[in-house]
């Protein structure tokens, strides 16, 4: 072949060809619905199938929680005249929804103890904070003993007793208390586990795997029909505090393996180093071991936090009226009868903000720490 | 030599406290003692409130239980009672896993999918799914969805042979005629045929290299014998069909909401959380596996069956079971819909009536801790041969 085969009518040097513009059909608009959607005929079956999908389930449910929606105020069903969703109820008991039957004019404690909260556990979650440590023991040590009375009372606070406790409020009560003492139980339970000590090991095993074997539900109901028999006659303890207590054992022994995994991760290399440096067991523990396996094991540990936030529900087999319980008690007020659905579907919605945030912020931090070679 | 002996003595004179094994025997008999004294302790004062052992299993129960798959009256014991809420258990325990797992691998490959659309629905339906709680979806279920179903009379028929409405799903009842046996017995010898078909055909390719269409043979048996048992013997099956008359139906078999509801939140729940497993286990597999497998000149499905899923599958058994205890254990939240599972009634009605709270409770964990015990046994087993051989 020489050059005068070429049909081309312009011809160019080597090396000097004007970049020509890729093919229309493969950029753009076009280019990705043909790469995403259309690229074989399977997908192109598929494409329509979801699109018809969405066409049955969508419009409906739109409707019904937006577009023929009732968002005005009243104080009854009957205000909603409107065929959709009836907001009027949410809007009616939002607070009540949020506080439980706590008091309005104490609620500011409520509002200061979860300010605090916020203010120093989120920077926690944050790479690059100065000082954690400082704000770790804080948010573990200080701020439980602040909370308790701002919650309950004492120190010139009048008292608010625990049976009026409720809605979204108690859910995060019980939550943050399931996560900050099943942290620690669960570090120890952890280390328990992996230790050359058989007796320390047998037992921790022991309370692992039993805990972790039987329903949140049993526990809970150990708590709080076994407890006051385990208790010499005439000691009662307060129905929260039991629930407490059940949940944050429960967590514990999630939190165990979680750790025990990433204790489990850390190479033989490390403890060695500590122990060759001469540490003891509680200093390579502390300054070496965990501080690495905690790190590895924080999307475990979120995630476990994540599903101990969603067991807060149980509490409800139990009486206590946390988000979905007050929720629950407003769809049987007779003002409101029947309108279930729309109290479920926001307990749903508010579920799933608190859950969906805290898993994104797991997957973040696991992507983080994943540098192996993917697939795709 | 006097320095050496000196030497010798002191570090025998040691402190005994500074013993790394003399410490950890005194920490032991301290875990120990805790221990001890706490069982002790709870022994002690529970046995000063306990009335009386397990003599209440034989008493008469005097309640009556809305879903049963085994014989009981009111006249029954509580021992009865107890089979009967174990029974609810383990059937929608039982069916929930195969739900869940069914539909989680088809959602984790919808998820693994080119077509943006169907990650995007997958997505969603996981991501809705795992963020909100499970309790809250079974009381959806129930009493937002299933309670706002038309009442009888305006039941929604799937087919004139499925019927919806807010009593539950009435299906038809299958009535097995002379000769039905036939077709169980046709089915168990389909399949040890093809079991037996399969392993003949796996060892002649590892003597010989020549395959055989071994699987596309046995469903073939499997399928095909039962059908030409079926076909011989005339059909010998009719059914039972739901009638409406007066205000409820008559004949068939019906399904009760709360287990629908149940099973409903709990297989979907559960397949969400396998899902993310599949899929993660079949991201797990390099690249580099589909590759070589392509290069090696397999094709796309047998790389996928022969190359990825095995690889893939020691990732996602040990996850998948405990999704798989999870959701034995979830099902214990049916007694807040009043299914009656285990713990709705023996932890529930049984707990309340005789007082024996201290019995029944660990009765009641003790029998989740067997359930437990047994899927963890049969998975470690499975997981075992589908795991890597090392060396």
């Amino acid at each position: 072949m020489t050059d005068e085969t070429l049909t081309t009518p312009e011809r160019y040097e080597p090396g000097r060809h004007p970049d020509m513009p890729p093919p229309g059909s493969t950029v753009g608009v076009i280019g990705w619905l043909r790469s995403n959607l259309f690229s074989s005929p399977l997908n192109t079956i598929l494409t329509l199938a979801a699109l018809y999908l969405i066409y049955l389930i969508l419009p409906p449910i739109l409707d019904w929680a937006i577009f023929s929606a009732n968002w005005n105020d009243g104080t009854s069903r009957e205000e909603c005249v409107r065929e959709g969703a009836c907001w009027t109820m949410i809007r009616a008991r939002f607070w009540q929804f949020v506080y439980g039957r706590y008091p309005f004019d104490q609620r500011w404690r409520v509002d200061t103890a979860f300010l605090l909260f916020l203010v120093t556990a989120v920077p926690l979650l944050i790479d690059r904070v100065p000082g954690k440590k400082y704000l770790a023991a804080f948010v573990f040590l200080i701020l439980p003993v602040i909370s308790f009375f701002l919650f309950y009372g004492g120190l010139g606070l009048p008292v608010v007793d625990t049976s009026l406790w409720g809605g979204l409020m108690l859910t995060l009560i019980l939550g943050i208390v399931g996560i900050v003492f099943s942290l620690p139980i669960g570090i120890l339970l952890a280390l328990g586990r992996r230790s050359d000590l058989p007796i320390i090991r047998i037992s921790s095993v022991a309370f692992i795997e039993f805990v972790r074997a039987v329903p949140l539900i049993t526990v809970l109901f150990m708590a709080s029909v076994m407890l006051p028999l385990f208790l010499p006659q005439g000691v009662t303890f307060d129905k929260l505090l039991r629930a407490m207590i059940g949940i944050a054992l429960f967590g514990a022994a999630y939190m165990a393996e979680v750790v025990r995994g990433g204790l489990q991760a850390m190479p033989r290399g490390q403890y060695e180093g500590a122990m060759a440096l001469g540490l003891g067991y509680w200093q390579m523990m502390g300054l070496i071991i965990l501080p690495q396996a905690l790190k590895i094991s924080i999307p475990g540990i979120v995630n476990t936090f994540i599903g101990l936030f969603k067991d807060t529900t149980l509490v409800i087999v139990i009486g206590l009226f946390e988000l979905l319980g007050t929720v629950q008690q407003a769809t049987r007020d007779a003002n409101w009868a029947g309108l279930s659905t729309e109290g479920y579907v926001f307990a749903a919605v508010v579920y799933f903000m608190f859950c969906f945030s805290m898993s994104r912020y797991s997957v973040r931090l696991e992507r983080k720490l994943h540098t192996g070679h993917k697939r795709r | 030599m006097a320095a050496q002996a000196d030497l010798g003595r002191r570090v025998e004179r040691s402190s005994l406290l500074n013993d790394t094994r003399v410490r950890g025997i005194i920490f032991q008999i301290l875990a120990a003692v805790a221990v001890g004294a706490f069982v002790a302790y709870i022994i002690y004062t529970t046995a000063q409130s306990l009335t009386s052992g397990l003599g209440f299993f034989e008493s008469t129960a005097g309640f009556d239980i809305g879903f049963r798959l085994i014989p009981y009256e009111m006249t029954s014991s509580y021992g009865r009672a107890f089979l009967v809420g174990l029974v609810n258990t383990l059937v929608v325990s039982a069916v929930g896993v195969v739900l869940a797992t069914i539909l989680g691998f088809i959602v984790g490959m919808m998820r693994l999918s080119g077509n943006w659309l169907v990650v995007r629905i997958a997505a969603v339906f996981v991501e809705t799914l795992r963020n909100t709680p499970l309790l809250l979806q079974i009381v959806f279920w129930y009493f937002g969805v299933l309670s706002t179903l038309p009442n009888v009379r305006q039941s929604l028929a799937i087919g004139e042979v499925v019927y919806l409405n807010n009593r539950g799903l009435a299906v038809p009842a299958p009535i097995p005629e002379a000769g039905f046996s036939v077709i169980p017995i046709a089915l168990v010898v389909g399949i040890a045929a093809a079991i037996g078909l399969y392993r003949w055909a796996r060892r002649r390719q590892e003597l010989t290299g020549q395959q055989f269409p071994a699987i596309r043979i046995g469903f073939a048996l499997v399928i095909g014998l039962p059908a030409v048992a079926a076909t011989l013997t005339g059909f010998p099956l009719s059914w039972d069909m739901p009638q409406l008359q007066g205000f409820n139906f008559v004949g068939g078999a019906r399904v009760l909401p709360e287990f629908v509801a149940l099973l409903l939140a709990l297989s979907l729940y559960t397949a969400a959380f396998i899902a993310e497993i599949v899929r993660s286990g079949i991201q797990s597999v390099s690249h580099g596996q589909t590759e070589a497998a392509l290069a090696l000149g397999l094709r796309p499905s047998s790389t996928t069956r022969l190359i990825i899923i095995p690889q893939a599958l020691r990732v996602i058994v040990p996850p998948l079971t405990s999704q798989y205890l999870n959701l034995v254990k979830n099902s214990s939240l049916a007694v807040v819909i009043g299914y009656p599972d285990l713990v709705s009634v023996f932890s529930g009605t049984v707990l309340n009536q005789t007082g024996q709270a201290v019995e029944v409770i660990a009765i009641t964990m003790a029998v989740y801790m067997t359930i437990s015990l047994l899927i963890s046994l049969f998975m470690n087993w499975y997981n075992r041969r589908v795991r890597l051989v090392e060396r």
